[in-house]
């Protein structure tokens, strides 16, 4: 039985939401914990962990919000279209928490020294752009702003969402010491995800 | 007659668990790859594995080299790790090292060397020489931990090993089994790990050979049965699980400096001063606290060694 777009609304987005919020309520607890100097799900190092962790899942989301409009060319459906904005700003949710580990956490707020990381460490400059690309995207994720730059404008700009993804990647595979598998494991999905999406091209661009 | 009527919440009594399942739960957790599950949302630093030797407790004399720090918790020295052919996570060597087998434990040593042949753990290591050295230890990641090592110098190892005067540097690799070290498995690095001293270095009375930690014998994950210590290098310099020996007339190149030889040259002091392109090196996170505290020049133990790179430019030579 197909559920209905009415449901989807109702049950399924409060259910997406609840999902996604999850990491960052598991965060928030272990953070509480490390903090009062219990044990921790975040370990010996609870600032590192919190790094990889909102990395992890900013990466993991946004891969997942690119995944949205091939899966729905694959269902022959608009349904899945229906939780992108929310896959996609949860994406940039979890981005913010990265920036906000590293600048407090990690730098304490001390602004020259973190220019200097990003003037000077190729990774940390590589991730402050697709940060800074994935800015105007949240902003302009409204009915409003759609309406505004009309949907084909909007559309074009909501592309670089895939030029976000592969500097995401990128930032990840250069943080990372020596030839390492998990990153590799992400850029084979974002390559896995442009070739379909190549591959829906070619379909329509066919008489 | 006393019969005991069974309740319905009892467990019949093949349902209870046998207690070396119990023991073993992780070895089939692992197996069943249910520990991936808790690794996805990050809980996987929670766990306390254990390696399956007992440790033995240790006779040592305390000396004079230690600092006068309070060390860093036993459970984050042991839980902490990298030991990358045992997985490239902090976690991944505590739960994996069971896997390695220390006795018997042969190391091999070879060139410019007067008898160049396989020792014994037992020949190398003087067990009634042992004293502990709580030092400083400083990871090119900039966090920092203090640990009390127990071993021998390494000074005393090469006298007795008689190097040629030919001799300029020591060359030392990790063993390199894929069956005991499941991290081998993916070419992270180029196995086995090699790293090297200069012949001073080697011969400075800082440099040891640590076979034991807390008291006791050194876990599998800190680098069993023995690891070298260079308190004023960056921790990867501290090669783990030595299984070879090479005296040479060449610089040896170290696994990291082959990997990326723009961040990571021959000598890896420990040096505020020179940026490593991945992180400043200025400042340090101790393990155990949030901030962050100003790093010292070759952490801190530059009145030993500062001599050996007298004229010297460690920019170049970082």
């Amino acid at each position: 039985m197909a559920v209905s777009i009415q449901n989807l609304r109702r049950y399924g987005k409060p259910a997406v939401f609840a999902l996604l919020a999850l990491p960052a309520l598991w965060l928030g607890r272990e953070w509480y914990y490390a903090y009062q100097g219990l044990e921790s799900g975040l370990g010996w190092n609870p600032v590192e962990a919190f790094h990889q962790i909102t990395g992890d899942w900013a990466i993991r989301i946004l891969l997942l919000s690119l995944a949205i409009s091939p899966l729905s060319k694959v269902m022959k459906s608009p349904k899945p279209i229906l939780f992108r904005r929310m896959i996609g700003l949860f994406a940039f949710f979890y981005v913010c928490l990265h920036l906000l580990g590293y600048v407090w956490l990690d730098k304490a707020f001390v602004w020259p020294d973190i220019w200097q990381d990003i003037l000077k460490r190729k990774y940390i400059t590589v991730g402050a752009v697709a940060l800074i690309l994935l800015v105007p995207l949240a902003v302009t994720s409204t009915q409003g702003w759609i309406k505004r730059l009309g949907a084909r404008n909007w559309q074009k700009l909501h592309k670089s969402v895939y030029v976000i993804g592969i500097l995401a990647v990128a930032h990840f595979i250069m943080m990372r010491k020596g030839f390492q598998l998990e990153p590799l494991v992400y850029a084979g999905i974002l390559g896995l995800l442009f070739m379909l999406r190549s591959k829906a091209l070619m379909k329509k661009l066919r008489p | 007659m006393l019969f005991k009527k069974r309740n319905s919440w009892d467990e019949t009594e093949n349902a209870v668990t046998s207690e070396s399942v119990y023991l073993n739960r992780r070895k089939f957790l692992g197996a069943a790859g249910l520990s991936i599950g808790s690794a996805a949302v990050g809980l996987s630093a929670v766990s306390n594995a254990q390696s399956e030797r007992p440790l033995k407790e240790l006779a040592y004399k305390t000396s004079e080299y230690s600092t006068d720090e309070k060390p860093t918790v036993e459970a984050a020295v042991t839980n902490y790790n990298n030991f990358y052919e045992f997985g490239t996570s902090k976690g991944e060597p505590a739960r994996n090292a069971w896997r390695l087998k220390t006795t018997p434990w042969n190391v091999k040593v070879d060139g410019l060397v007067e008898n160049p042949r396989d020792y014994a753990f037992e020949d190398l290591i003087d067990m009634n020489a042992l004293e502990e050295r709580i030092y400083r230890f400083r990871c090119v990641e900039a966090w920092s931990m203090v640990v009390p090592w127990i071993g021998i110098p390494l000074a005393s190892i090469i006298k007795k090993l008689n190097p040629l005067g030919s001799a300029k540097y020591v060359r030392f690799e990790t063993l390199a089994d894929s069956a005991q070290m499941p991290g081998i498995r993916w070419p992270v690095l180029e196995w086995p790990y090699v790293e090297g001293l200069r012949m001073d270095e080697a011969m400075n009375p800082l440099a040891l050979m640590v076979v034991g930690l807390y008291g006791k014998e050194i876990p599998n994950q800190n680098g069993a049965p023995m690891r070298l210590i260079t308190p004023w290098k960056y921790g990867y310099k501290s090669i783990k699980s030595i299984a070879r020996i090479t005296f040479t007339e060449e610089q040896p190149v170290s696994s990291w400096t082959k990997s990326a030889p723009h961040e990571y040259g021959f000598f890896s002091n420990v040096n505020p001063e020179v940026s490593h392109p991945r992180w400043s090196q200025a400042s340090e996170r101790k393990i155990g606290s949030f901030g962050r505290v100003p790093t010292q020049k070759f952490n801190g133990y530059g009145e030993l060694v500062a001599d050996m790179y007298a004229g010297m430019d460690l920019r170049v030579n970082h």
